[in-house]
């Protein structure tokens, strides 16, 4: 089981001091939280992905690849990673590159998005959002997979005789999470390609998202990637921890009550028993967040949001010490004694690696020298199959 | 009023008044049960029965203002919706106080799922100070249930302040409660559902969290999977 904190990226006035933050302080900031996560001994830090203000976060895999050149230990991901707008090609590039400079330590979480403005600033339409996700993704997965693609869809221009560069890192393809709320064809491409579901898990109740993991768990059985149990669910939720329920309450109410989204809506205590949020004390947040496991059983990873809605900087830092100190510990402790042996583990690099190779040593492509061919070659590599036909370009 | 025989032959509707009145008592509340109660009455002449279930907006006045904002759905509306979905007919009744039905009543329908009231009869009606927004209901009231697709009475009642002692607003909940009583014994609403309901617009949780079929046949299925998308259209 794998805990970490995800961010949005918003830059957002903080309702208390009325101060706003600069992109460049923010940006700072959250190279510090990110430290800070691993250093109170969390295990993952995620990072949105937006192309408008306030939001800062338009490259993660900059971020994230700095991020991994200043710690050791932590998982870097997306929260999420756009399949619609970006170019399936540029994602296969840039998150191999970083799974490389990260060693390994990263994975990533493909989203939608729901900003309708931003589509046709990358030649897309929203009204396609859907289709063009399940297309993108389908190419993505090709391109991490097989060292030379030909490829025809509906979205993008063809590929003929393509590789992407650099190769996966140990020639494993990052592992994938597919986020969704209420869409049943994202939860059933995560369970066709064996991969990751992720349920925000931030503004429904707990049923809400229920139905679908419970869906892509079938589907995942249904495809042989292994039974329900061993299906690799992920989970978001929000907190805010202080020593006792009554502090958290009077610290989290200023924000909550301004926080983009669902601020100057529910009142923080309807929100609170309602949905996933859990405010209060160290012991009342570690009982919320068991309630999870009572309704999903074994899950792999569960993010929690505490970096937005203007909270600043020593807020945040504050509550990863909470985390790290107080109510992580003790969940690892409860959810490793309810935990079922055959459920899956939590994806690592490491963890892939094994199941592709064993013990044998992994895959490392060493280009071969041009040929003549390089752009369009079948045989990019010295190990390729030599017998692999070039693409017909008629 | 059983049979004989034994059969069940009571046929037992769920009618859901909806009132948009924020006074108590509320005369648009008031109109509402007038057009219900005597749905009852014409229903046991015939040896059927007509229970009725209320929502009034006004105790979710904050809980339909939280929902328009934040999609955040309290407990309160959460039932509203379970009553309109079980629901064999409606009685939706708005005031009007600015040419326009209530905000409180129009916000309520816009929280809604589209495909929550699918052919259900309903029964228009609203309540004002003056005659000169007797259209409201058929001008404006009728698009906004006919973009929920329900089956609307073709009477429906409005009662300005002088109306109320008018023998003619009798008629006119006369003529509206037999309408929806014939509407609800048709079975059409249940006949849509068995036979056409997926020719309508659905997304996944939808009509109040009971729209859970999920289609594995489809296009986008088909491309989540693998395939190819529909081929482009030149």
């Amino acid at each position: 089981m794998q805990f970490g904190i995800f961010s949005v990226s918003d830059i957002t006035r903080d309702p208390v001091s009325g101060e706003t933050p600069s992109e460049a302080e923010r940006i700072k900031a959250i190279v510090q939280i990110a430290k800070k996560t691993e250093e109170v001994g969390l295990d993952v830090f995620a990072i949105g992905e937006h192309h408008n203000p306030p939001f800062f976060s338009s490259s993660p895999t900059t971020l994230l690849a700095n991020i991994a050149a200043l710690t050791s230990r932590l998982l870097l991901t997306t929260s999420t990673t756009l399949i619609t707008t970006n170019d399936p090609v540029r994602i296969a590039e840039e998150y191999a590159m970083l799974q490389h400079l990260a060693g390994g330590r990263m994975d990533l979480m493909l989203g939608r998005g729901n900003t309708a403005p931003v589509y046709p600033w990358f030649g897309q339409d929203i009204r396609k959002g859907l289709p063009l996700a399940l297309e993108n993704y389908n190419l993505l997965h090709r391109l991490w997979r097989e060292d030379v693609v030909d490829w025809e869809g509906e979205f993008r221009t063809a590929l003929q005789g393509f590789t992407s560069t650099p190769r996966p890192l140990d020639d494993v393809p990052p592992f994938v999470w597919h986020g969704s709320i209420r869409t049943p064809e994202i939860a059933e491409q995560a369970a066709f390609y064996g991969n990751g579901f992720f349920a925000n898990h931030i503004f429904w109740p707990t049923s809400h998202s229920l139905r679908l993991i419970e869906f892509y768990r079938q589907r995942f059985e249904h495809y042989g990637h292994g039974t329900q149990k061993q299906a690799v669910v992920g989970l978001g939720g929000q907190t805010y921890i202080a020593k006792n329920s009554q502090d958290a309450f009077k610290e989290y109410r200023p924000y909550f009550d301004e926080a983009p989204v669902y601020g100057h809506g529910p009142s923080l205590e309807d929100f609170s028993s309602q949905t996933p949020l859990s405010v209060g004390s160290p012991q009342e947040v570690i009982e919320k967040t068991l309630t999870f496991h009572d309704a999903f059983g074994d899950y792999q990873r569960q993010m929690f949001l505490i970096d937005h809605a203007g909270l600043p900087l020593k807020a945040v830092l504050n509550q990863l010490d909470l985390l790290g100190e107080e109510v992580v510990p003790v969940l690892r402790k409860e959810l490793a004694s309810r935990r079922d042996p055959e459920s899956a583990d939590a994806p690592t690099h490491q963890g892939l690696v094994r199941a592709k190779y064993g013990d044998e040593p992994a895959r490392q492509p060493r280009p071969n020298a041009n040929r003549g061919d390089n752009v369009t070659g079948a045989s990019p590599y010295q190990d390729s199959d030599a017998s692999a036909e070039y693409p017909k370009l008629v | 009023m059983n049979d004989p025989a034994g059969q069940a032959a009571t046929e037992r509707f769920r009618l859901v008044v909806v009132s948009g009145g924020t006074s108590d008592p509320s005369s648009t509340r008031l109109l509402a049960d007038r057009i219900a109660s005597r749905t009852g009455e014409l229903a046991a002449d015939r040896g059927e029965s007509v229970e009725v279930g209320v929502i009034d907006l006004r105790s979710l006045a904050s809980e339909i203002a939280t929902a328009i904002v934040s999609q955040h759905i309290g407990p309160g509306l959460t039932r509203a919706v379970e009553l309109l979905g079980a629901a064999d007919g409606i009685v939706a009744s708005a005031p009007v106080y600015k040419a326009a039905p209530s905000g409180l009543f129009s916000s309520f329908f816009h929280v809604l799922d589209n495909d929550l009231l699918i052919a259900k009869p309903v029964v228009l009606a609203a309540t004002a100070g003056t005659a000169r927004h007797a259209l409201v209901v058929d001008e404006q009231m009728r698009s906004l249930f006919a973009y929920m697709r329900t089956l609307t009475a073709p009477t429906s009642v409005f009662a300005a302040s002088e109306d109320w002692n008018d023998k003619a607003l009798g008629g006119h909940v006369e003529r509206a409660a037999i309408e929806l009583l014939l509407l609800m014994e048709s079975g059409f609403a249940r006949q849509i559902r068995d036979e056409s309901w997926k020719s309508y617009q659905h997304e996944y949780g939808s009509a109040g969290g009971t729209e859970l079929d999920i289609d594995l046949s489809s296009d986008l299925m088909r491309l989540a999977t693998g395939g190819k998308s529909v081929p482009r259209q030149r």
